[in-house]
Parts: C-alpha cells; structure tokens; sequence
C-alpha cells in the first residue's frame, strides 16, 4: 500500500464508544490539540442521556465529532472521514455518518462474538452487514495493544482497559501530525500532583498508539492540515455554555452589579451553573435551588434587591418557570432566564439537540404577557448573547429569555478573546430619590421603561407584587386601567427594537431565495448558503439573533426576494411566527425535528429545490 | 430616629373581614417594628416584607416598608433569593398554612434546612380563606369543608414539627388575640440568625370560626395554653399553680401542692438546646397538655446568606482573577 500525505483543507473525525470508554475526553483532547495547532475547529459531542447506558449496547454510545480545517470551519462537518469505533455497538450506530471514502478505525478486540451480539448484529461480520467494504477499515487490537503497552505499569487491569482511549489518540495524532506535546502538557496539569504515575503512564500510551499507527502499513493515508487564517489575537476554545456563563458576569461588571443566578440542574443547562460557581471573585452568588421554581424566584427576589438576576434551564424547567416569568413581567424586574434547548416534549431526548421551545419562550404564560426573546447563533457567540440579553432585560426592566441549544452548549470552538473596554455600557434605571411618593409604574415617555427602586433608599418604600396595578402601584381591577397597563407592557417590549441592531444579510439584499434561521443553525446554513453563492445561485441569507422584538429593518430585509425559506429545528415555530407578525411574505419552511442538527448537503438541497420550484 | 408603629402602616385600607385574626397580627408586627428597628439598627427602608397569595399575603400592601406580593406558594423563595443577593436588609415574609405549607411546601422546607435569615409569619387558619373555604394541610382529621363534605380522610400537619423535621432553627407559636406576646415573638424572631418560624393560630370567622376556640377563649386560655420563655419555669393556669413536669420520659400537667408536686419538680424552658427532644413534645403537646405559646426553640446556627456572603470574600481574596478581562485570558490561551 502506498502510503500518501494529503493535504486537506478541512477533516471531520468522530470518535465513538461506549459511554464508559472517555470518547468526550478523546475528542476534546483531540480538538484542544487542533486548536492549539492553529486549526479552526468546530466539536459536536452526540451522547447518550444515562451516565453508564448498558455495556456494549447501540443506546449507551457516545459519540464526539471534530471538524478541523484551515478556513471557513463553522459545523462539526456532516460526514467523516475518519470514524474511530471502539466497539460493534459504536460501529453500528455511526456507520451512516462515515463519507464513502473514510478511513474507520476498529477494536477489533471488541469485536468478539459477545461484543458483535450485544450490538443486535445477525451476522458475525459487522463490516460486511454495514456494507463498509470498500471503506478502508483498519482493524487495531487497541485493547490488547494497550494492556502490553501498560503490562508493567503496576496499574490494575480496570485502569489499564481504561487508557486505551489514549491508545486511539496517538493513533490519530499520527494520521494527522498532530504532535503529542500539547496532550502531555494537560496531562501534566491534570494529573502532575494528584497522581503524578498517571502522567507516565497515559504518555507512554499516547506514544506507544502514534507508534503504533505509524509502522503499521495499513493506514494508507495521514493528512496535513494547515493552521487556519485567522486576524491576530489571543485566542481560546470555549463553549456554549462557558460563554454563557461568562456573558452574563461581564454584563453584571460593566453594569456594575452582583450577579444572581438561582438554578437547578438540568440536562444540557447544567454546566452555566457549575461555570458560575466557580467564579464568586467576580461578584457572582449561585443558589442550587430546591427546584426550577424556586430557580426563578430566588432570581426574582435578588432583582427585587438590586442584582443582575439569572436562572438557568432547559425546556421542561421552562414549563415549570411559566407562572413566575409572568410575575417578573406584571413586576418589572430584570431577568435573563437561559434556556439551552433539547429534544422534548416532556422529557423527550434530554442530551440532543433542538429549537423546540421557541413558542414556549413567546407564548407559554398566562394572560398577555410578551416576554423578549433573544438567541445565539454559536458557541462562542453566547458570550455576546448573553451580554445582550442581560442589557437588554436590565436597561428595560423586563425579563429576557435567551435561547441557546445543546448543540451550542456543549459544541466548541476557538474565539478570538475579546477586551471588555471595546463592550457598551449597561445603565439600568436604578434611581436614589425621587418626588413624593414613589410610582413603581410610571414610565419614560420614549422607551416605557419604568424606574428600578431599590430596597434600602429611604422615601422608595413601595410595594409590587402580580395583581394588577393602576401607574402609581395601587391594586386595580377597573377595566380600563388594565388595558391600559397591558397596552403599555406589550409596548415596552416592543419599543425595545430601536435598541437593537438591524438584520444583517449575507449575500445580495436582493435575488431569488432569502434562507432565514436563526439561533444555533448559524454554521449550518451559513455553509450550505455559501456553498449555493459560489455555484453562482442567487441565494441570500438573514440570520435572527433577535427574536421578540424583530429588528426594525425585518420587512425592508424579507421584502428584497421572491422566495423564502425558513430553515429551522422544529416543525415550524418560528415560521409560523414571522406568518403572523409579517403576514404579507410567503414562507416555506424546511424543518428537522431528529434531535440531530442539520447537514449542510440537506440545507443546500431543500434551497435547490426552492429554486427550481415554479411559484 | 425612633419610629411608632404608625410609621409602619401604610395608606391602603385594610381589606380582610371584621373579626379576621389576620388584623390582630398585623397589628402585633406594625407595633413591635419601632422596638426591633431600634434593637437591630436598620431604619424603615431595610426592611422589606414578601409574601404569596392567600389573605394573609395581602399584608404587604398595610405596610410602608418595601414590599413583594407574589404568586402562591413562592414567597419563601422569592425571600430568600433577596436576602442572599442584600443581607444588609431584614426580611419578613407573611404565608398562609396553605401557602407555605401545600403549595409552597418545598420552599418552606428547604429556607428552614438552610436557615435563610429570614423571619416568616405563618397564619394557619387551617382553612382556605381566599378561594373561599377548602381544606388545606392543618386542617384536623374530618374537617368538614367545601371539597371535603364528608369530612377529611388525611392527617394535617404540625407546622413546628415540620420545622424540627428540617433541621430548624427557630420556631415560636402565638394566638391571634394575644398581641402583647406576639409583639414579643416577632422581637425575638428579629433577634434570631435564620430562619424564625412563628406559627400564628388565626381565626377565619367566615370559613373556620372557632378552629382554635378551644384554646383561644378568654374562660379558658389560661388553662388551656402555656407561655413559654427561656430560662422561665413552665407554669400555667388561672392561678399559676399549675406546671409541667418530666415524668417517664414524657410531659405531664400538674397542680403545685397536688400529689406532692412543688415547683421544685416544674420544668425550665430551655429553647437554645440544639436537641429536639424536648422541644418536639413541647410543640405536640394537646388534649391534657396546654398547647405551648411564645419562644419554643432558638438555637444558634450559621445561616445560608451569611455562609454564601462568606465564601464569596474568602474566594475573591484568594483569586488571581480580578475582572472579566483577566477571566477571559486565564487558562489555556494561544497567539496568533
């Protein structure tokens, strides 16, 4: 077999195993090492909801994909081409991902009659049932590899079967001259005083698998892949959720306030309050509420007291969060409520990715209650997201919801640090006196906004609460007065448009097909439209990062093309929704509802299709 | 600057039935403020008093003080979350049986394992007032009410066991018409870090009139109630001559020159123990025993808001990370 270097200009690895066998950690390594290589990267972790699912079986498989490449790299790619499968099971259930020319890499030594059973094989050849002969299959003894690299290690047999991850590692760095220092380096971190014979150890498997992979003859290929093009700067890998986490307490510095946030945990929201908690330093309190209710209103009662006020979730802790959003709504008060989105209904599929809860987020309250929603469309965007979401709900006194995805929050990606001094301002309506008795509900003419009294200041004393009050705070049933207060409500929320940016376009600002997403799809159709511009179509694209309110420029954007196509990871919330705000455009949707995101080969089909479409 | 309890009543007209016990508590509180304003330090606009939905939680709105009405069962989480963000401020917090039982069970629970600093009246009326008469849970076994015409099949709870049950710090019990002592509880709840519980047994003249006539009427408290301050002899009756007494592990009601008693054999009242035996018969006691009024637990602990405020400086000053700037380049970086 010859053996050829070839250079590519962007490569998809998943790493697939059972839930117990460190594939997450193999492809974060995996991804850290690229970054630091000066690859753009972009990771997808697909895992099962149950920490140890059964052994050996399709359900417990764990899956992390790696796309990296030197430009243009905003998906974890759709095929790979290379798919590392650790056991039968792994095999079976991310065959259909690997492109017809990828390289899969087997533990053969999985594959033993128990292994190829459990997997609920009929044959005994798991290759040929998949039909992936002609892929070129590399079969690796990677566990007995591993225990004869580490036989005299003096580790026990459980801790040797559980480094053949690294085993695989080296095995990729090879095919992909990766070097094997920056892995040593987080080994020397993480296990350096803690277990300083685990350094050695994990080294000498990682070397022993680079070895390995090269003196064997059967990788045909290895690829180089060269850094990326990016504008000078520090940079970082970071992911949804830290950049949510993070978001928020730079909006709480420039805002000059504590951060608050009560939560409780949820799948895949969970790590926004671990990443919070570990930053008290910078003024930040978390609560690990007693449940997703009281989450909210521990929140509730922090922004009552003069804090940047958060809760974390995802779409059933939503549903349980309706009652007191509403409250927040009718009170005023300044709430980011996260809610990193995943397959539902009810519990539906707690570790996969969707944008199901968008009419949740606009409409699951009782009575009119108009709440702003707003979305992040990347991984590192969720910093800005959730910066402008927190002004937002604090420079207006309402409550925001923030709209991530799972995909968002577990996905990574390098990002150019930013320096805070280039943020804006956040300046709520934090008031110390005011002229007679203090109206809670009195507003600025211009925006709506009302004044945000603070415990504490003499002459404030005043009282909010969820009945209906008249302007001056008083409990009100008279008719007229609440049509009034939901009047102007709905208009506050409303006239918060002028206060965020116009939809920006990408490609003609007019032409034939305008594609319309929004929140985590960014990469994906941004991709798939590119892809359509190059080939010469007349394909634009606007991306909603602004939900409730719409930008201003909403109309004047749609009004510049003949066809539109909203693309988006639900049977159609977000179209229906445009339908009845702007109901004079036409829509046609393109929806996945799989738990899965799209593929890019999908967007730019459904867009042809479009295209060729008579009207 | 000396307040009266005029300075904490705010302009609204109060809205609950003639005869409501809830008057009678409002009332207690409006005058023990000026008392706990004084001992405490803190002028008006640092208290803030939250509440959730039932008639008692209309309370806010008779105070002029900062205020929160919520929405039912939420109070005790919305109090908390407000005093952990400012524990500068002193929090009271008014809920129903209903409320803070039922609805808001959770909560309850969960700010007295904690112990919040916060101090929350509970009006057990053992009725729904608000929705206009259902059972709720204290209402006692068989209680005949709209959605139980039969009688209730279900046992209530004893709200001070409950408190014991979540490791509490306080809990103190007082009779509506009684507001010289509850002007007493309410000082000692100021005083107390945590959470302080004080059970008031209200009388609901509309749904409920007479749950705790028993007790509560004039021919009879004094027989059938009992006071209780620490470091005090635990003596009751019209006379004063009777006592409580320890005797095979359990309480007994005794009359001082009766059988041999003297007051040698009456108990103290100890509220700061930290154990619960003697403070869970105390809350139980019923039928032969008087129904035990005033401080009946105050046990120092650490509180939550205190504990959380703690950390937060203890992590701050032996952080090398100072500012959102500093966050975003720590850790692993690289240089393009």
């Amino acid at each position: 077999m010859n053996h050829r270097i070839i250079d590519a200009s962007d490569v998809v690895i998943r790493f697939a195993g059972d839930s117990g066998d460190g594939m997450q950690l193999t492809g974060t390594l995996f991804a850290d090492a690229s970054a630091l290589f000066g690859n753009e990267i972009s990771t997808f972790p697909d895992y099962p909801a149950e920490i140890r699912a059964p052994q050996g079986t399709v359900s417990g498989v764990s899956g992390f994909q790696v796309h990296f490449g030197t430009d243009g790299i905003h998906t974890p790619g759709d095929y790979c081409d290379v798919l590392v499968a650790m056991n039968p099971a792994a095999l079976k259930a991310n065959a259909k991902w690997a492109k017809p020319t990828a390289t899969i890499i087997l533990d053969i030594d999985s594959f033993d009659t128990a292994g190829i059973e459990k997997a609920g094989f009929k044959t005994d050849n798991p290759v040929t049932e998949l039909k992936l002969d002609d892929r070129n299959v590399i079969c690796a003894p990677i566990t007995s590899l591993t225990k004869e690299s580490l036989k005299d290690s003096g580790l026990d047999n459980k801790a040797i079967l559980r480094s053949k991850n690294m085993f695989t590692l080296g095995m990729c760095f090879f095919m992909f001259n990766r070097p094997l220092e920056y892995t040593y380096t987080y080994l020397e971190k993480k296990f350096g005083k803690k277990k300083p014979e685990m350094v050695e150890t994990n080294k000498k498997v990682l070397f022993d698998g680079y070895n390995y992979a090269s003196n064997i003859q059967a990788i045909a290929n290895t690829y180089s892949v060269a850094p990326a093009h990016y504008e000078k700067g520090t940079y970082r890998n970071i992911n949804g959720n830290q950049a949510t986490a993070w978001g928020l307490i730079a909006a709480a510095e420039k805002s000059g306030l504590q951060l608050f946030c009560g939560s409780y945990p949820i799948t895949p929201a969970t790590a926004i309050l671990e990443e919070l908690a570990l930053h008290k330093n910078l003024n930040v309190k978390t609560m690990q509420a007693e449940d997703e209710i009281a989450g909210i209103c521990t929140a509730i009662g922090a922004a009552y007291g003069g804090a940047l006020a958060v809760t974390t979730t995802s779409g059933p802790g939503l549903s349980l969060k309706s009652e007191a959003l509403g409250l927040a709504m009718i009170t005023e008060l300044p709430l980011v409520v996260v809610d990193v989105q995943r397959g539902g209904p009810s519990t539906g599929i707690p570790t996969k990715t969707e944008q199901t809860d968008l009419a949740q987020a606009l409409y699951g309250r009782n009575g009119e209650c108009p709440v702003a929603v707003v979305a992040a469309h990347s991984p590192s965007n969720c910093f800005d997201a959730a910066f402008n979401a927190a002004k937002l709900a604090l420079e207006h006194m309402m409550p925001v919801i923030l709209l991530t995805e799972g995909f968002l929050g577990n996905g990574s990606e390098p990002w150019k640090i930013p320096s805070m001094k280039d943020y804006p301002a956040i300046c709520p309506p934090i008031i110390d006196e005011c002229e007679g008795k203090f109206k809670p509900f009195e507003r600025d003419p211009q925006t709506l906004v009302r004044k945000w009294a603070v415990p504490g200041k003499a002459g404030l004393e005043h009282r909010v609460g969820g009945l209906e009050k008249n302007p001056a705070g008083v409990i009100s049933s008279d008719a007229e007065n609440h049509a009034f207060m939901v009047a102007q409500r709905a208009a506050k929320v409303a006239a918060a448009a002028s206060c965020i940016p116009n939809l920006k376009v990408e490609g003609a600002p007019s032409g034939e097909l305008l594609v319309v997403g929004w929140g985590g799809t960014y990469g994906h159709i941004s991709s798939a439209v590119k892809q359509l511009q190059d080939s010469g179509e007349s394909v634009s694209y606007a991306h909603f990062d602004y939900i409730n309110p719409l930008p201003q420029n909403t109309a004047e954007v749609l009004s510049g093309y003949r066809k539109i196509l909203v693309c988006e990871l639900n049977s159609g919330q977000f179209a229906d929704y445009l339908r009845a705000r702007l109901p004079q455009f036409k829509y046609s949707q393109y929806n996945k509802v799989q738990g899965q995101p799209f593929i890019v080969e999908e967007l730019v089909q459904a867009a042809k299709a479009m295209l060729g479409a008579k009207e | 600057m000396k307040y009266t309890f005029k300075d904490f009543k705010s302009n609204q007209e109060v809205r609950w039935c003639p005869g409501c016990g809830d008057h009678a508590v409002l009332a207690a509180l409006q005058r023990a403020l000026p008392q706990i304003s004084e001992d405490s330090g803190l002028s008006k606009e640092q208290f803030v008093v939250v509440s959730g939905i039932g008639c008692s939680s209309r309370l806010p709105y008779y105070m002029d003080t900062f205020g929160f009405h919520s929405i039912h069962g939420r109070a005790t989480a919305i109090s908390t979350g407000l005093k952990v963000a400012r524990p500068d401020l002193a929090v009271w917090q008014a809920c129903g049986d209903g409320d803070a039982l039922a609805i808001g069970g959770n909560h309850f629970i969960h700010a007295v394992r904690r112990n919040v600093n916060l101090n929350i009246i509970l009006f057990n009326n053992q009725i729904y007032g608000l929705t206009k008469g259902q059972y709720s849970p204290t209402s006692k076994f068989g209680a005949i009410t709209k959605t139980s015409p039969y009688g209730t099949v279900e046992n209530p709870f004893t709200p001070g066991q409950l408190v014991l049950g979540a490791r509490g710090t306080f809990f103190a019990r007082g009779i509506d018409v009684d507001i010289k002592t509850n002007q007493e509880i309410f000082e000692k709840a100021a005083q107390h870090k945590g959470t302080s519980v004080c059970e008031m047994l209200t009388n609901c003249v509309i749904f409920n009139d007479g749950a705790h006539r028993a007790i509560t009427d004039k021919e009879v408290r004094a027989d059938r109630t009992i006071i209780l301050r620490h470091g005090e002899k635990m003596l009751f009756g019209a006379e004063g001559n009777r006592g409580l007494v320890l005797e095979n592990g359990a309480i007994k009601a005794v009359t001082l020159g009766e059988d041999g008693y003297t007051i040698d054999d009456v108990l103290i009242h100890d509220a700061t123990t930290r154990d619960t035996y003697m403070h869970n018969m105390l809350i139980d006691m019923k039928d032969d025993l008087p129904v035990a009024l005033g401080v009946i637990r105050a046990v120092e602990d650490s509180t939550y808001d205190e504990n959380v405020e703690k950390q937060l400086q203890e992590v701050t000053a032996a952080s090398k990370i100072h500012c959102v700037d500093d966050l975003l380049r720590s850790g692993s970086t690289w240089q393009v």
